[in-house]
């Protein structure tokens, strides 16, 4: 069911939205504990905002998402609920005030079930850098559900939330949802505001939704889509109307198949579900043509020094005196040093420590600006492919998902997990993934579409047609109960 | 090919980001960033002169507002996560050092 569907069901009133949201509470308690899908359950705030949500239904009042349960990536600021990062230096920090995101679902209405698991400060391809719980998949619990939103793709698999947002920084909503067989957009830079969005790299991050279809994202996205002068990098445009573009043809739409994406390394199922729905595409009236993005190759390179620089500097504001953790020392900079030992997990002292290396004096030009002008030249790239064609269409990883365990000791092996989603961060343009197939071992395989600047409705149109075409399951039968 | 880093380099980097490493961390890093590092080198390859640097994806102008007041959190919100305090204010280790 879509979001519009059980908004109808409300609004008929066939159930509540208290019924609803005890519904899910209940699935939360009964498969939660085998997937560890959410950090916090916030059982209480939710009840209270479904029931708040059953006296507006009931006076006749309306909102895009009015008593519709969801939870969000614990990366989010929600106000008097606590919000971690997933990370024991933030352990016990209660914002202050909502980010921007969560002011626009509770001004339309969302019922919120609780916060959800996700790697460290967003650091990572498979949620196993959480420092408080494993996520698993629940496709095949021996498999990763992919990172760092792992918890926002488990969840909505599951059938844990109706939808849920994710953050993506370097893929981070796209690789999960392929890796958990759901859908995931990643929005243009500017798009949706972070404030409150805590930061690991401000040039790349940005919110998204995920769910079970096309028709929720796009719901979503219109809620929470938008300038917002709290955010100085936040795009002046209001947003369309996206619902309107679901169920228009691609008749004559251009799709570009960069060849740099299909050489070795992606997985022979994985290549035959993107071929298979590529030509579906074409079978519907697109125009399908082979483009080139030379620079493919040096993005993931690229993107770590950039990230890892922004993270070096971000991350410098947890120190112990603020908020978080503090662990006492003879004078401050041990007092610092002790809270950064205790508070951050492996992969984010690793992130810091490579940033603060690449920034450093006699460094800094032979790496981070060397990177930020190979950024141009990836930009240049897609500035020139989107000449020839308006959308372009790619794997979203080169693989399905990995097991647990298999790369968190080798950092470059985990890092090149997110090799074909990097880019699209790194030009800060809108990108998807949507289920498009299984492997032979019945795990989702996901399909990248990335976009023009500003442009996701095109997105969402591709992505929408392919799901009325496709029909690929969702969610493993055994939560279909 | 040459080693890009050392376990001195590590420790002094540790230093400069404020976080105590232990030793097995040292180690483990010292490898794990040279091989990164080394990867990194491929964006030698790419001649990249009289090319201007991308910091933001998209187009930023300069954004700014007239100064004017509004509204804003209560101090007591601002520092309801302080780990310790002392009435009004965030309490740290001196940072002056002070005759005994």
């Amino acid at each position: 069911m879509t979001i519009k569907e059980i908004r109808e069901r409300l609004k008929k009133k066939e159930f509540t939205s208290s019924e609803l949201t005890r519904f899910f509470l209940e699935r939360i308690a009964k498969y939660d504990g085998e997937i560890g899908s959410y950090i916090e359950i916030t059982e209480g705030t939710a009840i209270a905002m479904a029931e708040e949500a059953d006296r507006r239904i009931k006076k006749g009042e309306d909102g895009k998402i009015l008593g519709i349960p969801l939870a969000v990536k614990d990366i989010i600021c929600t106000k008097g609920i606590e919000t971690t990062c997933a990370s024991k230096i933030l352990k016990g920090f209660i914002p202050p005030y909502d980010a921007t995101v969560i002011k626009r679902l509770k001004e339309e209405g969302c019922v919120l079930l609780g916060k959800l698991n996700m790697d460290e400060f967003a650091m990572g391809s498979s949620t196993e850098n959480s420092a408080f719980q494993i996520t698993r998949n629940p496709w095949k619990k021996d498999r990763t559900p992919g990172g760092s939103s792992g918890g926002s793709s488990a969840a909505v698999a599951t059938g844990l939330c109706v939808a849920s947002l994710g953050t993506d920084t370097g893929g981070s909503i796209r690789q999960p949802a392929s890796f958990c067989g759901i859908f995931g957009l990643k929005p243009t830079y500017g798009a949706v505001s972070r404030y409150g969005l805590i930061a690991f790299a401000s040039s790349l991050d940005q919110i998204g939704p995920m769910a079970r279809n096309v028709t929720d994202l796009a719901i979503l996205l219109e809620i929470i889509a938008g300038y917002d002068p709290y955010d100085s990098t936040s795009l002046p445009f209001s947003p369309p109307d996206y619902f309107s573009f679901l169920g228009q043809d691609i008749k004559g739409l251009r799709i570009g198949i960069p060849k740099e994406y299909f050489t070795e390394g992606i997985d022979r199922d994985v290549k035959e579900a993107t071929t298979n729905a590529i030509k579906l595409l074409y079978d519907l009236g697109a125009k399908v043509d082979e483009i080139s993005l030379p620079h493919t190759k040096y993005a993931l390179a690229t993107y770590y020094i950039i990230c890892t620089a922004e993270a070096s500097s971000n991350l410098a504001r947890y120190d112990g005196v603020k908020y978080g953790l503090r662990i006492e020392g003879k004078d401050i900079v041990e007092m610092y040093k002790k809270t950064r030992l205790k508070g951050f997990g492996k992969e984010v002292k690793r992130r810091i420590i490579l940033g603060t290396y690449v920034l450093s004096t006699g460094y800094y030009d032979a790496y981070y600006k060397k990177a930020s002008k190979v950024r141009t030249l990836i930009r240049r790239d897609f500035q020139d492919a989107f000449r020839v064609c308006d959308v372009i269409v790619t794997p979203t990883s080169p693989t399905t998902a990995f097991k647990l365990g298999e790369k968190i000791h080798d950092p470059l092996k985990m890092y090149l997990s997110d090799i074909f989603t990097i880019p699209a961060n790194l030009a800060g343009l809108p990108a998807m993934s949507l289920p498009c197939g299984f492997d032979s071992e019945n795990l989702p395989i996901g399909l990248q579409l990335i976009g023009r600047p500003l442009e996701e409705e095109t997105l969402l149109k591709v992505a929408y047609v392919l799901e009325k075409e496709m029909k690929v399951k969702t969610i493993p039968d055994e939560y279909l109960s | 090919m040459k080693t890009k880093i050392n376990e001195e380099t590590v420790k002094y980097l540790a230093h400069l980001s404020r976080i105590e490493l232990t030793k097995e961390e040292i180690s483990e890093f010292t490898y794990q960033l040279d091989t990164i590092l080394k990867y990194m080198d491929q964006l030698n390859e790419l001649n990249t002169d009289g090319i201007e640097p991308t910091s933001h994806a998209i187009e930023l102008k300069l954004s700014l507002r007239e100064d004017q007041r509004g509204p804003s959190l209560a101090q007591e919100e601002t520092m309801m996560n302080a780990p310790q305090r002392m009435g009004p204010f965030f309490k740290v280790p001196p940072v002056i050092e002070t005759e005994a």
